[in-house]
């Protein structure tokens, strides 16, 4: 027995020596057939059950964005939201939607995709008892709070009021406030339709989900790797250039770089931090480094009196002031990041409310004048800022230390600013839930969608989902509202950009840097590129 | 014997509890689980108290314990966040890590005690500080600069193995990562197998087997090797637990998805019921494998007797 598989292990070794080619549990078939051949890309195991209103994390929906279309796609180079299955959708007061759906779209079991699997997978994804946790998506719809009560209320509906079926083809959507940008929006994953699979027999469609995308699941083996094929029935114009997608869970993207280099995986999409001064001499042009909605900020405690008093916006100005946020992102993050001028994102562009340098000064470095505005604020409060972040993941430490050592330098205190590790992520979320930070936290935010609007009413309108800090502005307020009222786009991109300046002036939250997102690829593929959500765009690569 | 092994048996009660409970408590002194579920946003109250209910969270720990107890004896071992149960992240885990920690426990016996026999009857000789300056080294150097140094040459330079160990994890897949886990055990079997084997050599019995006329052969494995083996036997012993918890290194770097994959993302996304219920089965796996040491004593030495 033993003799028999040291045998199975000497011939993979040479097959690996030899061709490069996967062994044992791959699925290259590694002929060069352009449309035929798999290529295997790196993945993590998703934390929650793979349904579209439930996945809130990259690696989940990864697949869903390779097994489901919705009403609109977001254009992989531009991030613009373009009609998929959406026929025509239209309105004439920015709150009642009527949506058609395009005939001829199936899911990959036959089932027709028409506009009840869109009403029936946004009630499921709005209603309490399915514990979906992107339920919010679905609270500008009427009747949300009957779905989804606030804490300790009772579910009195199973169904949004606001959602109609009017024909196969048809339906209308009421919103509980005007909101011009709401059909932009729907590219995002939680908004897919859903097949009567999935209602009839749950536990089989979790093992197995079954989408409408360019791809079908072929196996899925939870932990370890999911193998994707092209769906040949697939009606859009947007089909898998490739013959499927292996997806290979790896413990640590290190292994999976290390994969990469010895000619046995093909795509990396995160490369790790700690080969990014080797990757352009590994890879060559076969590394790509492009932006992504992802914006990294320093939120603030607002319902801590420290923080809230008159004269703290200059405290909180001359921290931003002090930080020297071109080095850091030059020595730590190698150019993976870029200095953040404004609370958005230049995937969004100029036209989608993208405004290069809207931060000004405020988020220049310049160490007199910070310490200049942090003495007029009246100084720090307890004379030390704490910045909090959690140690676990994605390697805060060494950013923070710098950001502290950039103010400690600026105000010629070494103890000006010190790091306040929190060892895991979910305590950390729970300290910021219970309100306890003192001081300065790392804020994160990906876009769900690449609309401005994603960027500031989430994280920074009163009581919102995200607003972490719980800061709170009147005039910011009165602006979102009036933005998602304006029916013009260009118009209501203008209003948020000055609802934008509010955040500015008072310096809700410090602006530090957007995000790239990272890919390394073998020499079988070509036409690799991220989307704005940093993910790859899968169906488009060619492998030869 | 057989009131022996009830006795242990019976001993294993308290450690079980114990252990269970002290995992238990620091599991959920981490904070609340669900909050970290949610990515970089706040979980909707209403859902987060939802998610709480089901996973039993909203309940005084003591209670969650005995629940979690109760179900454990009947079979169950709750649910992962992912939606899975935890019996089927363990059917998928323990075999892996089996398969590993018996390579690694072969190379133990195999190479470990073959040194250890060598250099032992070789005291002083070159062969002898060779091997020592050699199991020195690689006590010296952490598994992950092996594994990761190993890695790089066989793997990437080399191409002798693939980096990273398939879904499948077979036999031949794991000699690499096996022979990573087991280097550092398997320099300490060589040396205590030495140390053993030089005291014994000089022992009345080896001589007297000697000047029987025996052959060195079997003056060796039968007189010398049995009783210099009780150390050694102890160590591999619990080396079988330790090896099993303690792979999470070499199964991250080989990619191998084993019970260390699995604690490590237990822990980091707070899943009480992942960690807990692991970390149960490897107490138990720690418990059975002293007790077998135990009474492999009694094999190896017939003077050792249970009452």
């Amino acid at each position: 027995m033993r003799g028999a598989t040291h045998a199975k292990w000497a011939a993979c070794a040479v097959a690996a020596a030899l061709a490069a080619t996967a062994c044992g549990g791959g699925g290259s078939s590694g002929g060069s057939g352009d449309g035929g051949a798999v290529l295997s890309s790196s993945w993590g195991d998703p934390q929650n059950p793979l349904e579209p209103a439930n996945t809130n994390e990259v690696q989940g929906g990864k697949v869903l964005d390779m097994i489901f279309r919705s009403l609109k796609k977001y254009n992989p180079e531009t991030g613009a939201a373009e009609d998929m299955l959406a026929e025509k959708i239209e309105t004439t007061d920015s709150q009642n939607f009527t949506i058609t759906v395009k005939d001829g779209w199936t899911f990959s079991n036959g089932e027709k995709v028409t506009s009840k699997s869109f009403v029936d997978a946004w009630n499921y994804g709005a209603s309490l008892k399915n514990n979906q946790k992107n339920a919010y998506f679905f609270e500008y719809i009427d009747g949300y709070p009957a779905t989804h009560p606030a804490e300790g209320g009772k579910q009195t509906a199973d169904i949004l009021s606001g959602l109609k079926v009017v024909d196969d083809k048809t339906f209308t959507v009421k919103l509980r406030q005007k909101f011009s940008t709401f059909p932009d929006t729907l590219g995002y994953p939680a908004y897919a339709p859903l097949p009567q699979a999935f209602f009839t027999d749950h536990a089989g469609w979790l093992k197995k989900p079954v989408g409408n995308g360019p791809y079908t699941i072929d196996s899925y083996t939870k932990g370890s790797q999911m193998a994707l094929k092209k769906w040949d029935g697939y009606p859009g114009d947007d089909k898998a250039q490739n013959g499927g997608v292996t997806l290979k869970v790896y413990t640590d993207n290190n292994t999976a770089y290390t994969d990469l280099l010895a000619g046995n995986l093909d795509l990396v999409d995160d490369v790790p931090a700690a080969q990014l001064k080797n990757v352009k001499n590994d890879l060559g042009d076969r590394y790509l480094n492009t932006p992504a909605g992802i914006i990294q900020t320093l939120a603030f405690p607002f319902y801590d009196k420290k923080w809230n008093t008159t004269g703290s916006d200059k405290v909180r100005t001359g921290l931003s002031r002090a930080i020297d946020r071109e080095q850091i992102t030059e020595t730590i993050f190698q150019k993976t990041r870029t200095p953040a001028t404004d609370w958005t994102s230049p995937v969004l562009g100029e036209e989608g409310g993208f405004k290069e340098g809207l931060c000004g000064d405020a988020c220049e470095y310049d160490p007199a004048a910070a310490k200049k505005l942090i003495q007029e604020g009246g100084g720090l409060p307890g004379g030390q800022v704490k910045i909090t972040y959690n140690a676990d993941t994605g390697s805060h430490k060494q950013w923070v230390d710098a950001v502290c050592n950039s103010i400690n330098n600026a105000l010629g205190n070494d103890k000006a600013c010190v790091g306040n590790p929190v060892g895991t992520f979910a305590d950390f979320r729970t300290q910021i839930g219970d309100r306890k930070m003192s001081g300065p936290f790392r804020a994160g935010w990906q876009m769900d969608y690449p609309l401005i609007q994603n960027f500031l009413q989430p994280l920074y309108y009163t009581n919102a989902s995200s607003n972490d800090g719980k800061w709170s502005n009147k005039d910011f307020d009165k602006l979102v509202d009036q933005a998602n009222a304006e029916t013009d786009t260009a118009k209501a991109v203008q209003i948020f950009q000055q609802a934008e300046e509010v955040v500015r002036d008072n310096m809700a939250a410090i602006p530090l840097w957007y995000q790239n997102g990272s890919a390394g690829f073998s020499e079988r593929l070509s036409n690799v590129k991220l989307n704005p959500f940093s993910v790859p765009v899968y169906n488009e690569i060619k492998v030869s | 014997m057989g009131r022996y092994v009830i006795r242990r048996l019976l001993q294993m009660i308290p450690v079980f509890i114990g252990a269970t409970l002290l995992i238990f408590l620091m599991v959920n002194v981490m904070g609340d689980p669900i909050a970290g579920l949610c990515g970089d946003r706040q979980c909707d109250p209403a859902t987060a108290a939802q998610l709480k209910k089901e996973f039993g969270l909203d309940k005084p720990v003591w209670q969650q314990y005995l629940t979690y107890m109760g179900n454990v004896f009947t079979g169950d071992f709750g649910t992962a966040f992912n939606g899975q149960p935890v019996t089927e992240l363990m059917a998928t885990a323990f075999p892996v890590t089996i398969r590993l920690t018996l390579v690694a426990i072969f190379f133990e016996i195999v190479i470990g005690i073959t040194l250890g026999v060598v250099t032992g009857l070789r005291r002083g000789r070159p062969v002898d500080s060779g091997v020592l300056l050699l199991t020195l080294v690689v006590i010296s150097v952490p598994t992950f600069v092996t594994g990761l140094l190993l890695q790089l040459l066989l793997g990437v330079e080399w191409g002798w193995i693939k980096p990273s160990v398939s879904s499948d994890a077979t036999f031949g897949e794991l000699i690499v990562p096996g022979l990573v886990l087991a280097s550092v055990s398997l320099a300490y079997v060589t040396r205590l197998t030495r140390t053993s084997i030089a005291e014994n050599r000089r022992s009345d019995y080896v001589r007297t087997a000697v000047a029987k006329g025996l052959p060195r052969r079997r003056v060796v494995t039968r007189h010398l090797l049995r009783n210099s083996l009780i150390p050694v036997v102890t160590f591999i012993g619990t080396d079988i637990g330790a090896l099993m918890g303690g792979a999470i290194v070499t199964e991250r770097i080989f990619n191998i998805h084993g019970v260390g994959f699995q604690l490590y993302q237990g822990i980091l996304r707070q899943n009480t019921q992942t960690v807990v219920g692991f970390v149960t089965v490897l107490v138990l796996v720690f418990l059975v494998a002293n007790l077998l040491v135990d009474l492999l004593y009694a094999v190896l030495d017939p003077r050792i007797r249970y009452a």
